[in-house]
């Protein structure tokens, strides 16, 4: 797993964070009048200590037990109030920004299952799911939290100081004062920290790859006693991240340290001016009881500050990490409609060149001007020493990779010039690496064939396949397999895999290497099965071995990134030196080099 | 998730609401035993008694110092003022310098107690990953072939992360939600008994509403992360097997299966916000009576002269402060429910014991007999059955003498990928003994045993990093020449001299892209490297092509000459340099003898090399 390379260009938060307003928009009203709710229980908040004010100088004062309970009822009503506000607060916002999360996950799904299978080679899976899991998740605490309450405690800040000012302006610019140092302190707190959490992030996915790879080398490092080595730099990892972390702290604790004691500092200072002002008599003790309550009742509006903003800035990081994805160009469906542009059916590779988009400049391409016919109902196989880029070649056919240069068609028609869904509708493969999806034996196999395929098609497909073993799983072809389901051996998730390319009866097949992990008995019963299938399909078919070249009527040798030669199989072997070294094991000789070089078409 | 229910014979498992199989390992529900989350949770402060209790110690004081301020109020209100009035200033200076004193004490412990927690933290986490590290690499290969590699990876990761919100914010909020409470009670009580009483008695209604909460909210919250790990599988299976779900067009089926399960999500996602917020509107509609309870009662004995008028401003004052943190509580209470979850599956993961424990007193190989490298395996009354019962392997004696290059062949199943595990030490032999030169492999520590043994599997997995840092996994001390050398030997050297970096092309980046034929041949390089003494090889030339093969054969004939190995494989040509073959059966060794013999007779062998040598024809 690649830790994604990471841009510290100079961007803003806020111009990050506005690009989350498509998935927004849809509950701007709610979320605007959850807002709304929060200012005015927040508000509510700020009346409370005036009520206590009129309690304590009034009836209290004047020993009027009617205008006491009067003001215990306001208390109680306000109280009331506002825990009805709060509660209307997240009432308001709970559906939708489940659904807002839920949109953008949605998006993000389908996108990445649309962008070109060269992303995914890039992008490791797991950089993928944090994406799709504690990346939304963050934006929808975001939504619900820091973007409320930054206003909202702007809000109660503002009228909170209006309120003092109004009651002494005195003491009300002393609580005013620390204002800016607190502003400074978090403008330069917010920067420092957003850099260091982008790195503890980026060292938590270091540590994540390393576990990932761990367990899935575990017979590796079993096999060569290696897991002191692999805990030793596990364990370097973690301190590292560790200190990472300490270094959070220790900005976190310096921002806390200054929020928590200056705005204390202002309280007292305005403690002792209140003090002599009410024994001057200039200020009722029930104002300065009001007063210091309502500064109380701002320390937190105040203190949360600067966690908000960091939890903005987690936000903000977020919104970017899913837009490194979104903003990717998807696979282009496809032209639909297109005509036959030759009348030459089966399939055809003209000229075609391909490099992958991300090779390094000036190295020479994988596959360099193709030229190859298989003709309708043919087989063919494709041998090549490793590393050639056979497979390469079979994921230009259903335009897994966009080819660089050149044309494939397939009975006269452009590949480029038909839909993507239908092309690959006419096209059936089965890959080297057999996956199968966390779903039933027979769901796995029938994904290959229209919806309308049933039993009898799944039968026959196993059968090819020689896949009986299926029928003898705990529930037959029900039995769930995948990550979620039963564990098959390599060479029954190949049969599977065999089975669900041929279901169909697809015009065009493409074989990758379709027998490598089975044995012999159970080849050979393939291959009978095979043969049948591939009469009346035209078909590409990877090989490694005699044997499974056998299959096809005709081999088209793949070196040096081009066709070399193409005949048979007894053909090449008599007369390509090195067909013959690559399929019997014979030596090279310096002259029988190169002869041959027949011509591809 | 869809899996349809079976008998589950074990009823003592708690009903999950994913139905599956009764096998715990099926269910994601290993057995924790009773309390071994919270000895978990103790084994990992235990080292750090000390730090936390002074992290404590410090936020107490920190809360000491913060809540100190509604008294100098009361003081200033009630003593300050008619003092000043007399012109004595000192009570005023008093409540001055002591305000400034709580103002600096409370900001400069706050700054001591986060550094301090962080670290105590970070130390936890540090330990807890080192564990999970340490003990899934300890757990034998059976367990990982059980286990899917994405719980271990979730188990290190997601769960780990929940106990680091947990202690992050979720303990600090606990202990400073207590301490309040504690403090602001007793304050309250010394300043008024009556008033304070009032206050603690409103607690009442808050536990019961807290309970409430609590039970209400484990359901949701299991609901909820059972949905997204329903949405996590989906997620990652896809993205795993993107080539196949593009050539079969699974993209829209994909998208609503998709869609199902995160708008399930959804669903529990918004129950879990709504059951807080009921818990929001309920604790500060208790909280705001309470207040005006006590306000009213407060102004009444004001009114008659019982109470001090500062007394009540100070007593409101705490007020307001008490009851702030029950939100926080909520929230404290969401982030326990999800750690202690993963706790207990971290716990239960750490209650596996390796079934293949290493020697608590190792013994070392005998020198080398011969100046050969290779040494006798025996297979003394060995028999393997997994524990779940089943037989694979019947009881069996065998004999590899030193040097000989022994091939495994048969039909899928037979037992020859178990007999080299158990050569390997992958598995233990469930009776008899594994020797090597007469040392059972039970009792040599690993670095001893992998001089011994050294297994090539068909899977050829990379690591992140460098061609050449992958080959020195066989041995991490070689030089780059010895890395190329073995390169060399094993036909490995032109592909990767072919790569943008030659030996230090990263596997994972731009242009690495490497084809399953030359990872095995980098796995075989890797295993030249180590150079041991007995060397097996289970189907590890699967991928490669006939002269790959052969390059693999020659090594093995010259570099490996003199070393013990044992080489299974599908394709008879890997038999041809064997100088003995073993025909296994469903678990029985029905055929042995040297190639030409068995070529020669009328057995499977005989069978399999006529039909293999017809298809080279």
């Amino acid at each position: 797993m690649a830790t994604t390379p990471v841009q510290t260009k100079d961007r803003s938060a806020v111009r990050t964070l506005l690009r989350l307003w498509p998935y927004v928009r849809p509950v701007r009203a709610r979320l605007f009048g959850a807002a709304f709710v929060a200012v005015l229980a927040s508000c509510v908040g700020l009346v409370i200590p005036l009520v206590l004010k009129w309690v304590v100088d009034g009836p209290v004062a004047h020993r009027d037990p009617a205008g006491v309970w009067l003001g215990a009822l306001y208390l109680l009503l306000l109280g009331l109030g506002e825990a009805l506000l709060f509660g209307l607060r997240r009432w308001l916002v709970a559906r939708p920004l489940a659904g807002v999360e839920a949109a953008m996950r949605g998006a993000l799904y389908r996108r990445l299952q649309r962008l070109p299978v060269s992303f995914h080679d890039r992008w490791a899976s797991g950089q993928l799911l944090s994406r799709g899991t504690t990346d939304l998740m963050l934006l929808r605490m975001f939504l619900a939290f820091p973007l409320t309450f930054l206003l909202v405690n702007s809000v109660t800040i503002v009228v909170g100081v209006i309120i003092m000012l109004a009651q002494d302006w005195t003491l009300g610019l002393v609580i005013l004062g620390p204002a800016v140092p607190v502003m400074v302190t978090c403008v330069v707190f917010e920067k420092r920290y957003a850099a260091v959490a982008r790195r503890a992030q980026d060292q938590v996915g270091d540590l994540t790859t390393l576990v990932e790879e761990s367990v899935l080398g575990v017979r590796i490092i079993k096999g060569f006693g290696r897991h002191r080595s692999q805990a030793r730099a596990f364990r370097e990892l973690a301190r590292t991240l560790r200190g990472t972390e300490l270094r959070k702290a220790s900005l976190l604790s310096t921002i806390w340290g200054v929020i928590v004691t200056l705005p204390e500092i202002a309280i007292g200072a305005a403690l002792v001016l209140g003090t002599v002002q009410v024994a001057d008599g200039e200020l009722s003790a029930g104002t300065l009881v009001a007063f210091l309550s309502t500064a109380l009742a701002l320390r937190w509006p105040v203190e949360s500050i600067g966690f908000l903003l960091a939890m903005s800035q987690e936000a903000a990081t977020a919104t970017e990490r899913y837009f490194e994805v979104m903003d990717e160009e998807v696979e282009d469906p496809g032209v639909s409609g297109g005509r036959p542009s030759t009348d030459q059916r089966g399939i055809r590779f003209d000229a075609v060149s391909f490099r992958y988009p991300d090779a390094p400049a000036g190295s020479s391409p994988v596959l360099d001007r193709i030229d190859l016919h298989i003709r309708p109902g043919e087989s063919m196989a494709l041998v090549g020493a490793t590393g050639s880029g056979k497979t390469t070649l079979t994921a230009l056919v259903p335009r897994l990779h966009e080819l660089t240069s050149g044309r494939i068609t397939l009975d006269g028609q452009d590949i480029s010039a038909m839909s993507r869904d239908r092309l690959r509708s006419l096209v059936a493969v089965a890959f080297e690496e057999p996956t199968l999806f966390s779903a039933s034996v027979g769901e796995n196999v029938l994904m290959g064939a229209p919806d309308t395929a049933g039993g009898p098609e799944l039968e026959r497909a196993l059968a090819v396949a020689q896949a009986d073993f299926a029928y003898a799983l705990p529930q037959g072809t029900d039995t769930q397999v995948g990550e979620q389901g039963l564990s098959l051996s390599g060479g029954q998730r190949q049969r599977l895999a065999l089975a669900r390319a041929v279901v169909g009866r697809p015009r065009f097949l493409v074989l990758d290497d379709p027998l490598s992990a089975l044995d012999v008995h159970t080849e050979a019963a393939v291959e009978a099965a095979l043969r049948d299938v591939l009469a009346e399909t035209t078909a590409l078919i990877v090989a490694h071995r005699p044997s499974t070249v056998l299959l096809a009527d005709r081999v088209a040798l793949l070196s040096g990134g081009r066709i070399t030669a193409v005949g048979t199989h007894h053909e090449l072997l008599r007369t390509n030196a090195e067909y013959a070294h690559l399929m019997a094991g014979t030596e090279i000789t310096e002259a029988g080099e190169d002869i041959e070089e027949a011509d591809a078409r | 998730m869809t899996a349809p229910t079976t008998t589950a014979p074990d009823r003592k498992q708690p009903a999950g609401d994913a139905p599956g199989t009764g096998d715990p390992f099926d269910r994601d529900i290993l057995p924790t035993p009773p309390g071994a989350t919270l000895a978990l949770l103790r084994s990992l402060l235990a080292p750090m008694k000390a730090r936390v209790a002074v992290t404590t110690l410090l936020l107490l004081l920190q809360q000491a110092a913060v809540q100190a301020g509604p008294l100098l109020v009361a003081y200033a209100i009630d003593s300050a003022v008619p003092a000043f009035r007399r012109a004595d200033h000192g009570p005023l200076i008093a409540v001055g310098a002591g305000y400034l004193l709580c103002a600096l004490a409370s900001g400069g412990l706050q700054y001591a107690f986060i550094l301090a927690s962080a670290r105590v933290n970070q130390d936890v986490l540090l330990d807890l990953r080192g564990r999970i590290f340490r003990h899934a690499q300890a757990l034998s290969i059976d367990f990982h072939e059980r286990y899917t590699s994405g719980r271990l990876i979730s188990r290190s990761t997601t769960d780990v992360e929940s106990l680091r919100e947990l202690l992050d914010e979720g303990l600090q909020e606990l202990v400073t939600v207590v301490l309040s409470f504690v403090y602001i009670s007793a304050l309250l009580l010394w300043l008024d008994l009556g008033l304070g009483a009032v206050a603690v008695a409103s607690f009442v209604p808050l536990y019961l509403l807290v309970r409430l909460y609590q039970r209400r909210a484990v359901e949701v919250y299991r609901k909820r992360s059972t949905a997204i790990a329903a949405v996590i599988v989906k997620f990652v299976e896809t993205m795993n097997g993107i080539r196949p779900v593009r050539a079969f067009r699974r993209e829209a089926v994909n998208d609503a299966d998709f869609g199902a399960l995160n708008a399930r999500h959804e669903r529990t996602n918004g129950d879990a916000l709504l059951e807080m917020a009921r818990y929001v509107v309920g604790s500060r509609l208790v909280a705001n009576t309470a207040v005006a309870l006590i306000v009213l009662w407060g102004a009444h004995r004001v009114a008659d002269g019982s109470l001090e008028l500062g007394v009540l401003a100070a007593a409101v004052l705490y007020l307001r402060r008490l009851y702030d943190p029950i939100d926080r509580l909520g929230m404290f209470l969401n982030s326990y429910q999800s750690a202690a979850a993963s706790l207990e599956k971290i716990a239960g993961l750490l209650a596996q014991k390796p079934t293949v424990p290493e020697p608590a007193t190792p013994r070392p190989l005998p020198p080398l007999a011969s100046e050969h490298p290779g040494r006798e395996v025996v297979f003394d009354g060995v028999r393997f059955a997994y524990r779940t019962g089943g037989e694979v392997l019947p009881r069996f004696d065998l004999t590899l003498p030193a040097g000989q290059t022994v091939a495994v062949v048969g039909s899928t199943g037979a037992g020859k990928s178990t007999l080299a595990k158990l050569l390997a030490r992958f598995y233990d032999p469930s009776e008899g003994r594994v020797l090597l030169d007469g040392v059972d492999l039970r009792d040599l520590d690993v670095p001893e045993l992998r001089r011994g043994v050294v297994m090539v599997t068909q899977e050829a997995f990379l690591f992140s990093g460098t061609i050449a840092e992958n080959i020195a996994i066989g041995r991490p001390d070689a030089s780059r020449e010895d890395v190329e050398r073995a390169a060399k030997a094993i036909g490995a050297h032109e592909f990767i001299s072919g790569l943008p970096d030659g030996y230090d092309t990263d596997v994972r980046k731009r242009g690495g892209r490497i084809s399953a034929g030359q990872r095995q041949l980098v796995a075989f390089a890797r295993a030249l490297l180590a150079d041991p003494a007995v060397l097996i090889l289970d189907e590890a030339t699967s991928s490669l092509d006939i002269p790959g093969e052969r390059a693999v054969q020659r090594a093995m004939a010259t570099v490996l000459n003199g070393r013990t190995a044992v080489v299974i494989a599908h394709r008879l040509s890997t038999v041809e340099i064997a100088d003995r073959v073993l025909v296994m059966e469903h678990g029985r060794i029905v055929e042995d003898g040297t190639p030409a013999e068995l070529v020669a007779g009328t057995g499977r062998f005989a069978d399999l090399h006529r039909a293999w040598r017809d298809s080279l024809a």
